[in-house]
């Protein structure tokens, strides 16, 4: 006969046990329901190896519509091509900051940029940066000059650039800006020049 | 001569006969192709879920088409040689058909063709006359085959259309299509042509619309080559634009108006972008004979974004197309109380490509475009001129599309400075800048954007009459400052 103590004990056991179980199936069902949220939901660059360099970055600002050369000390590759990345990278991670002076929309992002030589610069963005970005002449204009003026200041030799959206052409940022043709460097610095 | 000279221009000229020989062969051959495909024989199939255009061989008289080529966009069909005989599969069932002979067997019947089946490179061909009883073994739903124009619908697939001539001022003709239209169309002398090539249209009860409207008296339904075709005839050259999500094109008089300035000079040659051709539009689009009229326009005003192209939002109830037809529409009475002839490149809610709106412009020959946008961020107006390239320029007689603008960026600049110097003048915040905002890099003549932002950063303002009123006499009187400068082409 099973004493009356180890009885009492197994009992106990088995409720601790079928507790745990239905604590577990309602933890992992919750997990599962969890929304990532949408800032998370792209993949995380590798973090840059290589000693920081100093910078120039041209920021834009909407309150006066104008684009200020900036400095700023970011690590940066060796390559060329991944030198040209994490300019723009750390371009854009100013203006997705909360206090940015031009925010763009969530999830914006550079997915590649490519060097073809000789003197050209494509640069791929992804579909969240067109389709979230604010409508409106001055506004994508200063987008754009910021990314061709900060490319072709950091990366020397780049003459030409273009623009994808998701590796496609597409014919405007957000109903304004020209993404058809190939920005001519010499004539977005005349474009700067007139912004800043 | 010297001998030696002779003998060099006698052996140039053996070398030169064969290269010309070889261009002229080249040429011939050139013709000879695209003839061959102006006059290509097309055959257009109708189904509920796509249509296609397929090339008709002409075999002793007789129209042949290939059976597979048919059959393939419309389920899981494939072909192959057995000996003498070919064999088709459609969706599992076997067919045979034998080359030479009229008699097949098709989805395990027999049937009889009414001319020989073909073989020829592995296709096989059937008599187009055959094809509604074959089809419909195939498929098992009715086939309605218009054979002369070689059109041919499946099942129900079948688009209907209404006509109706409004009598406003000017009269509008009206029509409705029971499903989204994508024509093209190409504008003549008196008559306004939408091709349908895509489209199951179907004729109306008559051939020919008779409409009791002078400016727009008829339209006739045609059917040929594998497409639909409905000819609008009008004494004066005609509009066409489309709304309701392409379901309804509207068509009306080009507005007529006096010369204030003398014509401008011949400008030269714009090739259109390469799927464009200048003639034709595609949808989605405005278009006028403007090219064939006598009206000379010194402004062309192009009120940005409309129909299903919205613009900026605004604020949660204005969008960017509203307020720029708005302005438009209050610019364009200022310029005329002015004696500028001015031409609005769309007057209602319609989409137009920035292709055709460059288009219409350059066809128009106006001595300045000015393009209205409108944008919440900031205040003030933005006068834009067009990013263009370093040493930009055209060849020959061409010019390139994407900058087109560059022989006229000087005069540009001038209408921009007058203008800003007008605004600055009634205390309106002005900024001059460039811009990569298309068309402005395709137009040849002077051309400026317009971006109207609220007057000190107040949204609630930008669509008050007041605002716009001030910033449109500002125009005015900047363009009408520098009138004579625009009026001399370069």
């Amino acid at each position: 006969m099973i004493p009356r103590h180890l009885m009492i004990g197994i009992a106990a056991m088995l409720a601790v046990a079928l507790g745990m179980s239905f604590y577990a199936l309602r933890m992992r069902g919750r997990v599962t329901q969890t929304e990532i949220p949408a800032e998370y939901a792209h993949p995380v660059s590798a973090p840059v190896q290589g000693p920081t360099e100093q910078v120039t970055l041209y920021v834009a600002y909407d309150d006066p519509g104008v684009l200020r050369a900036q400095s700023a000390s970011i690590p940066l590759p060796a390559g060329r091509q991944e030198r040209a990345q994490e300019l723009l990278r750390a371009l854009l991670a100013l203006y997705l900051d909360k206090s940015s002076s031009h925010p763009l929309g969530p999830g914006a992002e550079v997915r590649d940029v490519y060097l073809v030589d000789p003197g050209l610069a494509v640069i791929d963005l992804n579909d969240a940066f067109a389709d979230g970005h604010r409508s409106g002449v001055l506004v994508e204009e200063l987008t754009m000059a910021s990314l061709v003026q900060t490319l072709a200041t950091g990366i020397p030799g780049i003459n030409r650039v273009k623009i994808l959206v998701g590796g496609r052409e597409r014919e405007t940022l957000a109903g304004h800006a020209d993404l058809s043709a190939v920005y001519d460097v010499a004539a977005v610095s005349q474009m700067v020049a007139e912004l800043q | 001569m010297p001998w030696s000279s002779r003998r060099s221009s006698s052996r140039q000229t053996k070398h030169a006969a064969p290269a010309v020989i070889s261009c002229l062969a080249v040429l011939f051959a050139f013709v000879l192709a695209v003839s061959g495909f102006a006059d290509e024989k097309r055959l257009t199939v109708y189904s509920g879920a796509t249509s296609y255009s397929l090339s008709v061989r002409e075999k002793n008289g007789i129209d042949y088409v290939g059976l597979l080529e048919i059959l393939q966009p419309l389920g899981a069909a494939s072909a192959r040689t057995d000996g003498r005989t070919w064999r088709l599969n459609y969706n599992g069932s076997d067919s045979e058909f034998t080359p030479g002979q009229t008699r097949a067997r098709v989805q395990g019947q027999t049937f009889d063709l009414p001319a020989m089946f073909l073989m020829e490179n592995g296709r096989g061909l059937v008599p187009a006359s055959s094809l509604p009883s074959l089809l419909q073994r195939f498929l098992r739903v009715p086939i309605n085959f218009h054979e002369a124009s070689r059109r041919l619908f499946i099942g129900n697939a079948a688009i209907h259309f209404t006509a109706q001539v409004n009598k406003t001022n000017p009269p509008t003709l009206v029509m409705n299509f029971t499903s989204p239209v994508n024509p093209m169309i190409a504008t003549e002398p008196g008559k306004l042509r939408m091709v349908f090539t895509r489209e199951p249209l179907v004729p109306p009860g008559s051939q020919t619309l008779t409409f009791d409207s002078p400016a727009i008296p008829s339209a006739t339904f045609q059917e040929n080559n594998g497409a639909a075709e409905i000819a609008v005839s009008g004494p004066v050259p005609l509009f066409a634009s489309f709304s309701n999500e392409g379901r309804t094109i509207t068509i009306t008089p080009a507005p007529q108006a006096t010369a204030h300035v003398p014509a401008p000079a011949a400008q030269p040659a714009v090739p259109a972008p390469a799927g464009s051709p200048a003639p034709q539009v595609s949808p989605g689009a405005v278009t006028a004979a403007v090219a064939s009229t006598a009206v000379q326009y010194f402004v062309v005003v192009d009120a940005s974004h409309g129909g299903d192209e919205r613009g900026a939002a605004l604020s949660d109830q204005l969008a960017e197309k509203d307020v720029t037809l708005a302005f438009a529409l209050r610019l364009r009475q200022q310029l005329q109380a002015r004696g500028l002839t001015t031409l609005m490149l769309r007057e209602g809610d319609t989409t137009m490509s920035l292709d055709q709106r460059a288009n219409m412009t350059n066809a128009a020959q106006p001595a300045i475009y000015v393009c209205l946008h409108a944008a919440s961020q900031g205040s003030g107006v933005r006068l834009y001129t067009a990013l263009l390239p370093a040493g930009a320029e055209g060849r020959g007689p061409f010019l390139d599309w994407n900058t087109a603008q560059s022989g006229f960026h000087a005069a540009s600049q001038t209408a921009e400075t007058s203008v800003a110097a007008e605004l600055g003048k009634r205390q309106i915040a002005v900024r001059s800048l460039l811009a990569p905002l298309r068309p402005l890099n395709n137009i040849t003549t002077a051309a400026m954007a317009i971006e109207v932002a609220p007057p000190a950063g107040k949204l609630a303002e930008l669509n008050s009459p007041t605002y716009q009123q001030l910033v449109a006499e500002s125009v005015t009187a900047g363009i009408e400052a520098v009138r004579d400068q625009l009026g001399a082409k370069p």
